[in-house]
């Protein structure tokens, strides 16, 4: 199925906003908000976050507005108790600079919060998308350059798509093993 | 009125606790229906992509729960087709434990010299052979050279993998495409259905009632082939003996579900649930030192940066397998490799000034992912797991169409516990951290919980009723025909990886199993020699399953 990202310019801002916090990247255009652009390469927005977020096959996309409304919610209070203005041009969490929406998913996070479940999932596929972009075939991604693939420097696989190392060993010994060795090499 | 199927035998769970009795059963002339939830998929289906729906959301679940993941198998061959067929015996002191008891947690039967002829039998069969230095990829090497500096001992881990047909492409865990693994597809399972047992797969045993005669019948689920949160029918199967092998996440899922029909099921159903006290470690190697330390170089003056190539862990340090270590502070550590994709968002950064698992440090982590060196501890917990009750069908409410879901699982880990886990950290910093080679974290606890890939003792066979639900015959107290060989039923960790303990236990059952199904009027007999693990190329699914 086609990738898909969740209709609703707030609340693809907000997650985009979201997805940056978790893993940060540069910024596609020097109007981007939803991007804090701490980063000088991609990051997981670029990485097809939100297309992993709203893939059918995690059955999540049906709840991205209530999320993003959510996390908005916890953007105000969080600026209301920090005596912040927020700018009412942009989503609240997108009002956030980066280290404070650092800070709080940090606190929605934590072991303590009842939403926890929620916050960690979303940073979850955020950072799949990043390190393994489970939205595309890893062959394709890794061709077209996927930047979480690039930068984690996955390998190429061979002209099949299969991975193989036949050089995959230093071939040497390198430790003692264990005295109480069995002869058919496990502990005693 | 349809009439219901009738069999001998129903299996539930086709991994090594289901393989391993229907293999024998069928051959000594019983009819044997396996039950299998997941897929069945042919070598070519096993990809390698991380793309939502390919092999490896297909044949692996992620459960979780309150204080404790799960990863297990979901397919037919069960975790023998996403493990990394890692095969050491467990150690001698395991079958003295006592646990929180103040007695031993085992049978009074079953010590390591009882159980060493069934590890043969097993290691045999598959097979597991031994791996020698040559064979050991860069990163257990790495592990090897840091462990040896540190005046460690360091030991190749036999496997049940056929050498030369791996590539070391490092994709186990969505199956193997070069039939290299050695699962239950290329041995117990062809063999089993050679016999005329009977393998089908997506089909989920929600429950057991019993029959005016004494058998039991098996009501399941067909889940749909891709979407398994959906079902397309239900069915009920007859049968004089059920042996419930669907793993230590779902087995006393399923007898929870059954105490209604079947009553009151023993305390330690769904009790004394064991992650096998495992733990992860991610360091980040520094490549000079690497190379000037350890005095590595692949062969082009790189040292290591070669977290991706291999297969699984290959090398483990034993020292701390020591019998005269108090318990809980014995474990041992293994070099692992833990794909991209789930496990990613836990590896903490070492060092890291802000959040530890997200943000700005995290990526620079990523950065040198090819450095990566991820240490596995198993050690001994405390057999703190408890099931909650069941969720409306399977072992969890699935959240994804496939792979993710959360289950009923709570574990809160005891001081001895995570003793042992403090331990096996310093332990893995005083190797690691040495003279600057790397930096290393334990992965986070606060999301997820702790996790484990070996879950066991969920339904554990004893000598004493309070706390083992199953006798040491493996058949379920109170519940005659009803036996349980996966592994729910070993008793506590096992310090190792525990696939060939699980599957030495399940062919020790198995004269029991014989017995009890011969003293229910099936005609069988036991004595069929186990598989000669001669068998080149996996067995793919009738093209009608």
């Amino acid at each position: 199925m086609a990738a898909t990202t969740p209709a609703d310019p707030a609340t693809r801002a907000t997650l985009e906003a979201f997805a940056d916090t978790i893993i940060p990247g540069v910024k596609r255009s020097p109007d981007d908000r939803a991007i804090a652009g701490v980063e000088d390469d991609p990051g997981a927005v670029q990485a097809g976050a939100l297309e992993v977020l709203a893939d059918p096959a995690l059955g999540l996309a049906e709840a991205l507005d209530g999320m993003a409304g959510l996390l908005n919610m916890h953007a105000q209070n969080h600026a209301r108790a920090g005596q912040h203005i927020l700018d009412p041009a942009v989503p609240p969490f997108v009002a956030l600079d980066f280290d404070t929406r650092t800070a709080l998913v940090q606190e929605l996070t934590d072991p303590s919060h009842p939403e926890r479940e929620v916050w960690f999932g979303v940073a979850l596929f955020c950072t799949m998308a990043f390190d393994s972009a489970p939205h595309l075939p890893t062959a394709e991604a890794l061709a077209q350059g996927h930047p979480g693939l690039s930068l984690v420097g996955l390998r190429r696989p061979d002209a099949d798509g299969l991975w193989r190392f036949p050089h995959f060993s230093y071939r040497r010994r390198l430790a003692s093993v264990h005295p109480h060795t069995t002869a058919t090499g496990s502990p005693a | 009125m349809t009439s219901i199927e009738q069999t001998d035998v129903v299996v539930v769970g086709s991994g090594f606790g289901g393989a391993i009795p229907a293999y024998h059963l069928a051959a000594g002339g019983a009819r044997v229906v396996v039950l299998e939830r997941g897929p069945w998929l042919a070598s070519h289906e096993f990809q390698h992509d991380f793309l939502l729906g390919s092999s490896y959301t297909r044949i692996f679940d992620f459960t979780v729960g309150d204080g404790m993941s799960v990863l297990a198998g979901n397919c037919v061959g069960g975790g023998s087709v996403v493990y990394f067929a890692t095969m050491p015996r467990a150690p001698r002191f395991v079958f003295d434990r006592t646990g929180g008891l103040g007695r031993r947690m085992w049978p009074s039967s079953i010590d390591r010299d009882t159980l060493d002829p069934w590890y043969d039998v097993v290691s045999d069969a598959l097979p597991v052979t031994e791996q020698t230095w040559d064979d050991v990829p860069f990163a257990g090497g790495l592990f090897a050279a840091a462990c040896s500096r540190a005046g460690r001992t360091a030991n190749p881990v036999p496997s049940a993998i056929d050498k030369t047909l791996c590539t070391n492409c490092n994709w186990m865990m969505a199956g193997c495409r070069f039939d290299a693994k050695r699962s239950l597809l290329l041995n117990y399972l062809p063999a089993a259905l050679a016999h005329g047992a009977r393998i089908r797969p997506l089909h989920e045993v929600q429950r057991l009632t019993r029959t005016p005669t004494g058998g039991y019948q098996v009501h399941y689920d067909v889940v749909d082939d891709t979407d398994y949160r959906l079902t397309r029918g239900t069915g009920v199967i007859e049968a004089k003996i059920v042996v419930l092998a669907a793993g230590a996440g779902a087995t006393p899922v399923i007898l929870q579900r059954s105490a209604g029909a079947l009553g009151t099921m023993p305390p330690a159903v769904g009790r004394y649930f064991s992650g096998n006290g495992e733990r992860l470690n991610t360091a980040v190697v520094d490549e000079a030192r690497a190379r000037d330390l350890l005095g590595l170089d692949r062969g082009d003056g790189t040292a290591y940066e070669a977290y991706q190539i291999g297969r699984g862990p290959c090398v483990a340090t034993w020292d701390k397998l020591d019998d005269s270590l108090p318990e809980y502070s014995r474990f041992s550590l293994e070099q692992l490799y833990f794909p991209p994709g789930l496990g990613t968002v836990l590896a903490q950064v070492p060092g890291a000034t802000g959040p530890t698992w997200f943000g700005r440090e995290k990526k620079e982590m990523l950065r040198r992912w090819r450095s990566w060196l991820t240490v596995f501890t198993m050690s001994e917990d405390d057999n703190e797991g408890v099931f909650g009750a069941p969720p409306q069908r399977g072992n969890a409410e699935r959240i994804a169409q496939q792979m993710l879901g959360r289950g009923s699982l709570r574990y809160d880990p005891t001081e001895n516990t995570l003793r042992g886990w403090a331990e096996s950290d310093a332990e893995v910093r005083d190797i690691l951290e040495r003279d600057g080679l790397a930096r290393v974290r334990p992965w986070t606890n606060d999301q997820v919980g702790a996790y484990t890939v070996h879950p066991l003792s969920s339904c554990r066979i004893g000598d004493d009723p309070a706390t083992s639900a199953l006798d040491d015959r493996h058949e379920l107290r109170d519940h005659p025909g009803i036996f349980v060989t996966d592994g729910s039923a070993v008793p506590g960790a096992l310090t190792v990886n525990p696939a060939l303990t699980i599957a030495a236990l399940a062919e020790r059952a198995v004269p029991g199993l014989v017995r009890a199904a011969q003293r229910r009027g099936v005609a069988v007999s036991y004595g069929a020699p186990s598989p000669d693990g001669t068998r080149t190329r996996a067995l793919p699914p009738p093209l009608a399953a």
